[in-house]
């Protein structure tokens, strides 16, 4: 393998010259290599960090929150939720299909490491254009390669989104959570304490793939990424299924003192990761690790970011029965290394030391870069835009073309790739609510799971957009009944080192902080992601927000379905005006601008307040969030999962009917319940100071608008649910 | 009665069976790992769902030289009642205990949805707490489902009786847009000659608590349970 120079593997002057200084001389090729993954943003978020200290990351609910492999939450009953999203776009890009794969695994084993049997999947996907014969190349093979990673775990993937817009052209984004249950008494660390403690490594044998795979995700893509194929990882679920359940067998059995995934920069990190918890060193021998290849170097050993594989400390003593378990489930482990007490990480090759340099250097000694971030002129001009000027379109046809937009469509091609079911959980299936809700068996309580993130509204304004996120996820468990409880994030943007592309970053992260504070659900785990730029340019801002909360009684579980012929539907919330960055303005008049509608976070946090009690107390039949698509779009899906139409009559007192079906402004929820229901309704939305309009009827097979008694829409439930349920699968054909 | 679920490594729907059978059904159960070589005390057996040996090869093709399963071939030619499901099923074709194989989906697609299935008999150990005709609904789960066997083999398939489970229309109308894989005959489930022997792609353990939105499978693990109950008598 040709040698790279320190620029190829990402360092700047400066940072090659803080490694001599550290070092007191010129670091070897291994050394280099592994400050440079260290150093990368992916591991070391030099840009990010200082940004991040903004979240709150408090609150009773908080049992761990970031710096762990992931967040855990309280559930009560001596139970937590371990949970964290990642990204892996970058090998996804260039290889969907392993890339997707390996993302589930990477995730997966960040939260079996914390001691915790995962329980479910969930995803966000961010594509170019359905109509790119590329795009659907990428799309199906990131479906594929998710559901038979997941599928084979019988880990069931219950929930996510998927968003097509050409600011993803050759830049997909592809973020995996995951969810796992733990006893709180049997939470795992990934400290490595006793000094003279073995160094196992267990699972798959390494080879050369995957060598600067964190370096590769932090730089941007280019005509030259193909050529890096060979840092896309490949995934072998049958191995990581036979990991999670010997690992877990021997946290049951507490006999690990510290325990790693080996993720991006493998051996690297995870042995740096665990010595520096606890300020201890290491001394680890390459020749003992388990090769798939032959004739690999220090370096690509230490580099290589196989998948599958797991750093375990044991407790003292433990060693035999350690190597009994993983003998019952056929896996290979061998010591590779011991604790020290000086902080130095030591690679041997035999006998020879092949690199030496302090632990502290590669963890937290990486550089941190705060920059200044600038306003982008297109950020005034967009708001300014002028949507009043805007034609009339068609109602109707606005209405079907939305349904048929692959944002809005089911994502039934999708989800029915995954399974969704295993482990018998699945209370609400993909397509039945705005989130997955999972029994916890012996419990009356339940689970809530969402990801959300309109990548759009960020772009038009990070900060209210970035705000939007954490309340479309909060709002989505509420209309299950579910409490919001904490979250978790993945932030994709473009160049940190573009003052504009700071400048979203440092807006977006504001108003996520700011909602998560108001909403109490603070920031429990994360990951973000750079450098997501094509030469065309950087994606849409995307900060993805995964938020989990909790059903007090499982068997109040509200979806988003119409129920009973005759039963009222209500709007929840204020009627909208504003239309600016909805998909609205970009399927009928192929506009991407406007003023975002503003947040009202005090507003948002009693809207949450009121659908849980309002679920709680068994008074809605159906409930949905207005997000995509608006008020109108709300109601038709709701219509379309029930199969029965609706005739919705009020007064739009003048207000011209686009902006008030359409608007995407958020805060708002569209419920169905039955007519005796609704006194009692009403007075908890007064005791919370919500308005709540009656919209009309269940009923019938037609979806029927009309203003104040003249009827503008009427159209066939069947129709219409014919062409938001095939309109994907009609593009994949 | 005692029940046992067989693990075999990528297993991943064994938690499930052991759930039901324990939890729902309330009758004993235990796990029976695949490197075990005996199944005495037992009176009916599990082969459950998932990624044995990571479907590597072919669906089934390593499990079958599992330890464990001469005893689980002896067992089931003593007449002892053994149901594979999905990943289970895939392993008794491999093993031969039932006839025919497993052909890719064919959208070529993993595919995860509800199906109707028509019960065809209800005088089986796995039907009796069904109607004849009755149409249930249950989940599938796989990439492999599409089962295949030779014109004999089905002709005899047919004449024995052993297709116990069609896929069909909510309604009961069978036909290929109700077949989710493509399944000759739209087979879903068959049976050995002797009628103690069940293969079944689609998830019955999914399906037996109303919580999970249906319980149509609670009645093939009643009959089992019931007609082992009779024949104990």
């Amino acid at each position: 393998m040709k040698e790279m120079s320190y620029q190829e593997m990402g360092l700047l002057d400066e940072e090659y010259a803080q490694i001599t200084e550290i070092l007191n001389r010129k670091p070897n090729y291994l050394e280099l290599g592994m400050f440079s993954v260290m150093w990368s943003e992916h591991c070391g978020y030099k840009n990010s960090r200082p940004l991040l200290k903004n979240f709150p990351t408090e609150g009773p609910q908080v049992i761990q929150g970031p710096g762990e492999n992931a967040g855990v939450v309280d559930i009560g009953d001596g139970q937590a939720l371990v949970f964290k999203i990642e990204s892996h776009n970058h090998p996804s890009a260039i290889e969907p299909y392993q890339g997707a794969a390996t993302g589930v695994g990477g995730i997966v084993r960040d939260i079996f490491t914390m001691g915790a049997r995962p329980i479910a999947s969930l995803n966000s996907l961010r594509f170019g254009n359905l109509e790119d014969e590329r795009v659907k190349q990428l799309f199906s093979g990131v479906v594929a390669g998710i559901g038979d990673y997941g599928n084979c775990l019988g880990i069931p993937t219950v929930g996510g989104e998927v968003y097509f817009n050409q600011a993803y052209q050759g830049n997909p984004l592809v973020n995996a959570m995951c969810v796992g249950l733990v006893n709180t008494d049997e939470i795992a660390y990934a400290a490595a304490s006793e000094v003279g403690s073995p160094l196992m490594l267990v699972g798959a044998r390494t080879g050369r793939d995957g060598i600067h795979g964190a370096t590769f995700a932090s730089e941007e893509l280019s005509e030259a990424s193909q050529e890096k194929r060979p840092s896309v990882q490949v995934g072998d679920p049958f191995m990581e299924k036979l990991l999670i359940e010997a690992c877990l067998e021997l946290i049951k059995e507490d006999l690990v003192a510290g325990m790693q995934d080996l993720g991006a920069a493998g051996l690297t990190s995870s042995i740096a990761e665990s010595a520096s918890k606890k300020g201890r060193g290491i001394k680890v021998d390459v020749s003992r690790v388990p090769r798939r290849e032959t004739g690999m170097t220090a370096y690509e050993v230490m580099l290589s970011e196989s998948q599958e594989r797991m750093l375990i400390v044991p407790r003292e003593g433990q060693e035999g029965r350690i190597a009994e378990i993983f003998d019952k489930w056929g896996l290979d482990a061998t010591v590779i290394g011991e604790v020290t007490d000086d902080g130095i990480f030591r690679v041997y090759e035999g006998e020879v030391l092949a690199g030496e340099m302090p632990v502290a250097a590669l963890t937290e000694g990486c550089p941190v870069y705060v920059r200044e971030g600038l306003e982008p002129s297109y950020y005034q001009e967009y708001r300014d835009y002028n949507l009043d000027e805007l034609p009339e379109c068609n109602i109707d046809q606005a209405l079907t073309a939305l349904l048929a937009s692959p944002n809005i469509a089911s994502k039934r091609w999708v989800y029915s790739q995954y399974d969704h079911q295993v482990m018998i959980n699945t209370a609400l299936l993909p397509g039945d609510a705005d989130a997955a809700v999972l029994r916890i068996k012996g419990h009356k309580k339940g689970v809530a799971l969402a990801t959300d993130c309109n990548g759009r509204m960020v772009y038009l304004d990070p900060y209210q957009g970035g705000m939007m996120a954490v309340c479309e996820g909060a709002r989505n468990l509420a209309c299950v009944g579910a409490r919001p409880l904490a979250l978790t994030n993945c932030l994709n943007f473009g160049s940190p080192e573009n003052p504009y592309i700071y400048w979203q970053m440092q807006q977006a992260i504001k108003g996520m902080s700011e909602a998560a504070r108001v909403l109490g659900t603070p920031v429990v785990s994360g990951n973000v992601s750079l450098y997501n730029e094509t030469a065309a340019g950087a994606i849409f801002p995307t900060p993805v927000v995964g938020m989990v909360g909790i059903l007090a009684d499982i068997g109040q579980r509200c979806g988003m379905a119409f129920r009973d012929e005759g039963d009222l539907l209500v709007l929840l919330g204020r009627i909208r005006e504003e239309l600016g960055g909805s998909e609205y303005l970009q399927v009928c008049h192929g506009l991407e601008k406007g003023a975002v509608p503003e947040v009202d976070l005090e507003e948002e946090k009693r809207l949450i307040d009121l659908l849980v009690n309002l679920v709680e107390a068994g008074l809605l039949k159906s409930c949905h969030d207005i997000a995509d698509g608006g008020l109108a779009v709300a109601l038709a899906e709701s219509s379309i999962r029930g199969g029965i139409g609706f005739q919705a009559d009020w007064d739009f007192k003048g207000i011209r009917r686009d902006r008030v079906l359409f608007s995407e402004a958020s805060g708002r929820a569209v419920a169905s319940l039955a007519e005796e229901d609704l006194a009692a309704v009403r007075t908890l939305c007064a005791q919370l100071d919500l308005e709540i309009t009656v919209l009309g009827r269940a009923g019938g097979d037609s979806m029927i608008f009309a203003d104040n008694g003249s009827e503008f829409i009427n159209l066939p439930v069947l129709d219409l649910a014919r062409i938001w349920g095939e309109a994907i699968e009609c593009h994949m054909k | 009665m005692k029940f046992g679920v067989v693990v075999f490594p990528g297993s991943n729907c064994d938690a499930d069976c052991y759930h039901v059978i324990k939890e729902v059904m309330e009758q004993p159960v235990e796990y029976i790992w695949h490197k075990e070589n005996s199944v005495a005390g037992y009176d009916a057996l599990i082969l459950p769902g998932g990624f044995s040996y990571g479907d590597y090869l072919r669906t089934g093709a390593i499990a079958r030289f599992s330890p464990i399963m001469p005893s689980v071939t002896e067992f089931a030619e003593g007449g002892g009642l053994l149901i594979g499901i999905c990943n289970g099923f895939q392993i008794l074709l491999e093993a031969g205990l039932l006839p025919g194989a497993m052909l890719r989906n064919s959208s070529l697609k993993f595919i995860c949805q509800p199906v109707y299935l028509k019960v065809n008999r209800n005088d089986t150990p796995f039907t009796n707490q069904l109607k004849a005709d009755e149409v249930l609904k249950v989940p599938v789960a796989h990439g492999e489902g599409n089962y295949f066997c030779d014109d004999q083999t089905l002709q005899s398939l047919k004449d024995n009786g052993q297709i116990i489970f069609t896929y069909c229309s909510e309604k009961g109308q069978e036909g290929l847009e109700y077949n989710p894989n493509g399944s000759l005959a739209n087979i879903a489930g068959i049976c050995n000659s002797k009628g103690n022997v069940l293969g079944m792609m689609p998830h019955p353990e999914r399906c037996a608590e109303g919580i999970l939105g249906g319980q149509d499978g609670f009645y093939i693990f009643a009959s089992m349970i019931n007609w082992l109950g009779e024949v104990g008598k």
